[in-house]
């Protein structure tokens, strides 16, 4: 076989792993959207945010230290403690349980029956406000998350592609351990609002409000776990990403690659989250493979818009989502 | 018919126990700002009675229900509830007390299939933890074949087996008004509310209705309070019935007595308001 052929399998393997990641920061968006209409537009923000806790509390620094310090003329900035990532990623969803809660009081529980626009007006307005505190909290510089994943070419891999095809595979160890943990989220998403008393009672409140009070659902409790849902799963992006590239603002930028994931996959379908994260993942890198040279590269900025937009006009309720129908 | 707060009851003519006050609305009047939708209305439900109210368009009795049912808090008055002053509640508060409705236009998951649907009416019945449900371990198994049991019991019952799978969206008018019916049973309520049962419905469903509610009332021993438009039909159904007019209480009491009570007659076939 060419050589090239392999290196478009290998683009196309590489790009299922980014795919994975994309399809993530979707769920999230899914999540929510699904359950109460609202597009947050805070979801890259959340796993940006999460993140910066987690590196925060496992290397012990204090939060508002600079706030602190400055108003105090203190001189304080870690409590000299090293946690294990367990005991952080614990405490870390502990603080994005809290967010959540705080939110759905301060913010959302006064803007329901609300336009969408407005709702999702309030949650940019919550991203950037989101942005500001994780700064204040944890200070702006990059960050390095240990969380003890594995890391570098999978030299196994490796050596037996190499052995079975006389050409080497270079897969990351970091994309395979987030390929894994992204199946099991998805598994337990699934079983959680299928089978469980309070996913169907998510299910309930997304469809009618009314008629779910008037089973006994309370509203705000769902809602709150719908965002600490919502959270839960911004962390393990935010873990992912923030291991392989750095936890810095960049992070929340990959917020927006999962729009147009979400008008190819459906804004209320998981499984469009996850086709959709895989196929823009896989054709970004083999369209950047094949088509790239021929026009000087880069085409990874663009080419998921591009594909969503191809997808607005022929498909506009995406892959998976609800059809719309128009009764005239 | 003579009756006080104290008493246990009577029988009805076809037989029926009537048991002591099961729900009390005391001097109730509710406002939306400047319009009183309710002035000052007190009246009580009883144990294993059907109950009607009606009134002509814009009455107040919708509010009526949705006071009871807690998805409006009257700036008046004080609602009893099996012996105890009921404080304010949110509407899902009130549910899980053992209240189910049913409402005017409908409130169903369009998205879900009927069986779906009328699960959510089990939900307050489920006890296990979400680990045990999600894994579908032992316990969380058992219980939720108990529930699902009991919910074909109400779908047999109210002859709906043939659309067990079938979406909610698809359903006709008539179908869903039968749905919702079951998920208000689903609950196994001591008190039942159902706000225009039968509104939009043709005479051959309106017969198939009637008659589930008081199947329902007669099998189950459920207390049911309804709204409807239909004099006739609430007149065959009811115990007692309460006339509304202009968010004013005008009559109550017997199917006999409120039909031959000079102001519900004016209510109803219209005399000029002083």
């Amino acid at each position: 076989m060419p050589e090239q052929f392999y290196w478009g399998l290998e683009a196309a393997f590489n790009g299922l792993m980014t795919g994975v990641l994309y399809a993530l920061v979707a769920l999230g968006f899914v999540l929510i959207y699904k359950a109460s209409g609202i597009f947050n537009y805070a979801q890259g923000v959340m796993a940006l945010f999460a993140a910066m806790t987690l590196v925060g509390i496992m290397e012990g620094q204090v939060p508002f230290s600079h706030l602190i310090n400055a108003t105090f003329g203190t001189e304080v900035h870690h409590f000299g403690w090293h946690l294990p990532a367990v005991l952080g990623i614990l405490l870390t969803v502990g603080v994005m349980i809290l967010f959540a809660w705080v939110v759905q009081k301060v913010v959302f529980k006064h803007l329901i029956g609300q336009e969408p626009i407005i709702l999702f007006m309030a949650t940019i307005g919550l991203a950037y406000f989101m942005e500001g505190l994780g700064d204040l909290m944890w200070g702006s510089d990059i960050k390095t998350l240990k969380v003890g994943l594995p890391q570098g070419t999978n030299m196994w891999l490796d050596e037996t592609t190499y052995r079975l095809f006389g050409y080497g595979f270079f897969i990351n160890n970091l994309d395979i351990v987030a390929t894994v943990i992204a199946i099991a989220l998805v598994a337990a998403l699934v079983m959680f609002s299928q089978y469980t008393k309070q996913g169907r009672a998510m299910r309930a409140v997304a469809d009618d409000h009314q008629a779910a009070l008037s089973v006994g659902i309370n509203l705000n409790f769902i809602w709150v776990l719908v965002w600490s849902l919502a959270g839960f799963v911004a962390l393990v992006a935010g873990v992912m990403w923030g291991a392989s590239s750095g936890v810095q603002f960049s992070l929340s930028l990959i917020a927006l690659k999962a729009l147009p994931v979400l008008m190819l996959g459906g804004f209320t379908s998981i499984p469009g989250a996850i086709v959709g994260g895989l196929i823009i993942g896989v054709g970004e890198k083999l369209f950047e493979f094949i088509v790239g040279p021929m026009v000087g590269g880069a085409t990874e900025n663009w080419f998921a818009y591009v594909l969503a937009l191809i997808f607005l006009v022929f498909r506009p309720q995406g892959l998976f989502g609800d059809k719309i129908i128009e009764r005239v | 018919m003579n009756m006080t707060a104290q008493d246990d009851g009577y029988i009805t003519a076809d037989g029926r126990k009537i048991g002591p006050v099961m729900m009390e609305m005391k001097n109730i009047t509710l406002r939306f700002g400047g319009v009183k939708a309710i002035t000052d209305i007190s009246f009580d439900i009883r144990e294993g009675e059907i109950r009607a109210i009606i009134g002509p368009n814009g009455a107040g009795k919708s509010s009526m229900l949705n006071v009871i049912s807690g998805f409006y808090v009257p700036q008046e008055g004080e609602v009893w509830y099996k012996g105890a002053k009921r404080p304010p509640m949110k509407p899902f508060q009130v549910a899980r007390q053992g209240i189910a409705r049913t409402f005017q236009n409908i409130a169903l998951f369009e998205g879900m299939s009927v069986l779906d649907n009328v699960m959510t009416g089990r939900l307050n019945y489920m006890k296990t933890n979400m680990f045990q449900q999600g894994l579908w371990f032992g316990k969380a198994q058992r219980e939720e074949v108990e529930n699902r049991e009991s919910v074909e019991k109400i779908i047999d019952f109210l002859e709906i087996q043939s659309i067990r799978k079938t979406p909610v969206s698809r359903l006709p008018y008539g179908l869903k008004k039968r749905v919702e019916l079951a998920r208000a049973l689903a609950a196994e309520p001591t008190l039942l509310l159902l706000d225009e049962p039968m509104a939009g419905m043709n005479v051959e469903e309106k017969e198939d209705m009637s008659r589930f509610i008081l199947d329902v009332n007669d099998e189950f021993g459920t207390t049911i309070a309804l709204i409807e438009h239909d004099m006739g039909v609430v007149m065959d159904l009811s115990d007692r019935v309460v006339v509304m007019d202009y968010g004013k209480k005008i009559g109550d009491g017997s199917p006999d007595e409120v039909r031959n009570n000079q102001d519900v007659i004016d209510a109803y076939l219209g005399v000029a308001h002083d």
